[in-house]
């Protein structure tokens, strides 16, 4: 445990120092949730409930799968590429404190951004916070979130070649996701059938759709496709892409590029 | 008392390593003991860093097998790497982080550490203790990567060219380090380029070349073997030299120089060949072959096999 910590630490302050990395990953969904905020931020949708209030519910899945799934992989590419993974492989250090130490990472990460977009959500839009019994659906989801996205991380990473790209690379289904799964466009009942049914499979959308019961009125249901917030789907999509993601993970981990 | 502490530190038997249809080792078998400096010579693209890596267990050998002491690198890798130290040849560690949360982290691996501090002053890291990796030297990052291969006090250390980077005093730094450990009964393992390193450390060398090993011995009877490697004879000037089954040139007017691997019998024909021609030998001299001669002339291609 005192070894999983250790790693933790060093992979904290490892992040934290690296300036840019963290005005990137950390600062931009922030910043977008400004920019569409105060562009979008007078309408309102059928259940009266604002724009920008929308978005902050949204982007918080923006902002972890940002941070879970974008820093996991590109952290585990690059630690590949550099070697890093590879000494560690040549240390008594068991495999699962490695994992651990970028867990402790990725979750204070995103908790951090959570927490940042719902101050910029309360601050700026005036988006109230909710009850204590929301709060504990946000634990699960956020949590499933996190596992979800991490996991894909790690096992996404295993395609990238070279670390330079890893930021691209993670980043094309992170956008695309985006655009169908209702964080940058909701309702999604605009996006044709066909589009709606592919942003279905994947976690994005139901962690967008959590996070909204979570943070908006419960008359913004009627703006769900199906009319309600439907969190045991959320529960079981989320479930699965975790068991698919170890799953992967276990298929794909390499050590090294050297190594196939 | 006889039990498998007696396995040999590692235990190489008929080794390849391939990466898809290049052979990087081609069939290698070495036995190395506990307690021994090993130098494992040879060109870059010899093989020597694969050998290396299967011994870490980093690589599983395409055939054949590896045992380290006494176990399966791969197989037994948990239990395995309390006891061994590995410096990879390059390989940012965390380049954020500073020299000595590096150390200290890899210290939080080991059962049992060295003092992160000491080890620090003995490598000339105090300075660098709070310097971020990707600001250290490279003189530096190998220093500290020394470090952090040492600082569970292994049984058997891998370097790969460890001393590749630093500066003269450094060098020399590690150079005894390295006789300290062997005088601690640690098995070290080495790759390098320098002959003068290899010459000085090690107990046995191992020479390699295309992925298989050309030569194996101690640096003295690798020397030995090869006796005089070059013959410098003072005579009579404008000898006909192509009638001398020896590569030979008249370097001056009378001054010839004969070179090749020249053992007593070939001495013995040079100086008769001298005798044959009614010249008049006026002085003789003659170089004993270093590590370096025995080593170019194993793996050069140009120079034909001397033995």
């Amino acid at each position: 445990m005192n070894t999983s910590l250790s790693r933790g630490h060093v992979e904290l302050l490892q992040f934290f120092r690296d300036k840019t990395a963290l005005v990137f990953t950390f600062a931009f969904p922030a910043m977008l949730l400004l920019l569409f905020g105060t562009i979008f931020g007078d309408q309102y949708n059928d259940a009266g409930v604002s724009a920008s209030r929308v978005f902050t519910a949204s982007m918080i899945a923006y902002g972890v799968l940002n941070t879970a799934f974008v820093t996991m992989g590109a952290g585990l590419a690059m630690d590949r590429e550099d070697g890093t993974l590879k000494r560690l492989r040549g240390t008594p250090m068991p495999v699962s404190a490695y994992l651990v130490g970028k867990a402790l990472l990725v979750l204070a990460l995103s908790l951090a951004e959570t927490a940042l977009l719902l101050l910029v959500g309360v601050l700026v839009f005036d988006m109230p916070l909710p009850d204590a019994s929301h709060w504990l659906t946000f634990t699960w989801i956020f949590l499933l979130s996190v596992i979800a996205c991490s996991l894909l991380g790690v096992a996404v990473s295993a395609l990238v070649r070279n670390a330079r790209n890893a930021g691209a690379i993670l980043n094309v289904p992170v956008v695309a996701l985006q655009f169908i799964s209702g964080v940058f466009i909701q309702p999604m009942s605009q996006l044709p059938d066909w589009l709606v049914n592919v942003a279905s499979i994947f976690p994005v959308r139901w962690m967008a759709q959590g996070f909204r019961y979570v943070f908006l009125p419960e008359s913004a249901s009627s703006q769900e496709l199906a009319g309600s917030w439907e969190l045991g789907k959320v529960a079981l999509v989320l479930g699965v892409w975790c068991v698919v993601g170890l799953v992967l993970c276990l298929m794909t981990f390499r050590w090294s590029d050297s190594d196939r | 008392m006889v039990g498998g502490d007696v396995a040999a530190a590692v235990e190489l038997s008929d080794v390849v390593v391939s990466y898809g249809e290049k052979t990087a080792v081609g069939g290698v078998s070495l036995s190395m003991p506990r307690g021994r400096v090993l130098a494992l010579l040879g060109h870059n693209g010899a093989g020597k860093t694969s050998l290396l890596q299967v011994c870490e267990g980093f690589r599983r050998p395409d055939a054949g097998s590896a045992r380290v002491l006494g176990l399966d690198p791969v197989g037994d890798h948990d239990e395995l790497m309390p006891r061994l130290g590995i410096m990879l040849q390059s390989g940012g560690v965390y380049p954020w982080a500073a020299a000595g949360e590096i150390l200290r982290l890899f210290a939080s691996f080991a059962a049992n550490p060295l003092d992160t501090g000491m080890l620090m002053d003995r490598l000339g890291l105090r300075k660098v203790e709070r310097t971020r990796f990707r600001r250290l030297s490279g003189g530096e990052q190998q220093r500290l990567s020394l470090a952090v291969a040492l600082v569970g006090r292994p049984e058997l250390v891998f370097l790969d060219e460890p001393t590749a980077g630093m500066d003269t005093e450094a060098r020399h730094t590690t150079w005894q380090l390295i006789e300290e450990l062997r005088a601690d009964g640690v098995s070290v393992l080495l790759t390098t380029h320098l002959l003068d390193e290899a010459e000085r450390l090690a107990d046995d060398v191992v020479i390699m070349k295309s992925g298989k090993i050309a030569a194996t011995g101690t640096p003295a009877s690798l020397t030995a073997a090869a006796g005089i490697d070059l013959l410098e004879v003072r005579a009579d000037p404008g000898l006909d030299l192509l009638t001398l089954p020896f590569p030979a040139k008249e370097a001056s007017p009378g001054e010839y120089s004969i070179t090749g691997a020249l053992d007593t019998r070939a001495l013995a024909d040079v100086l008769g060949w001298f005798a044959a021609t009614g010249a008049h030998v006026t002085a003789v001299s003659s170089r004993r072959r270093t590590l370096e001669d025995v080593y170019l002339s194993l793996t050069s291609d140009l120079v034909g096999a001397s033995q």
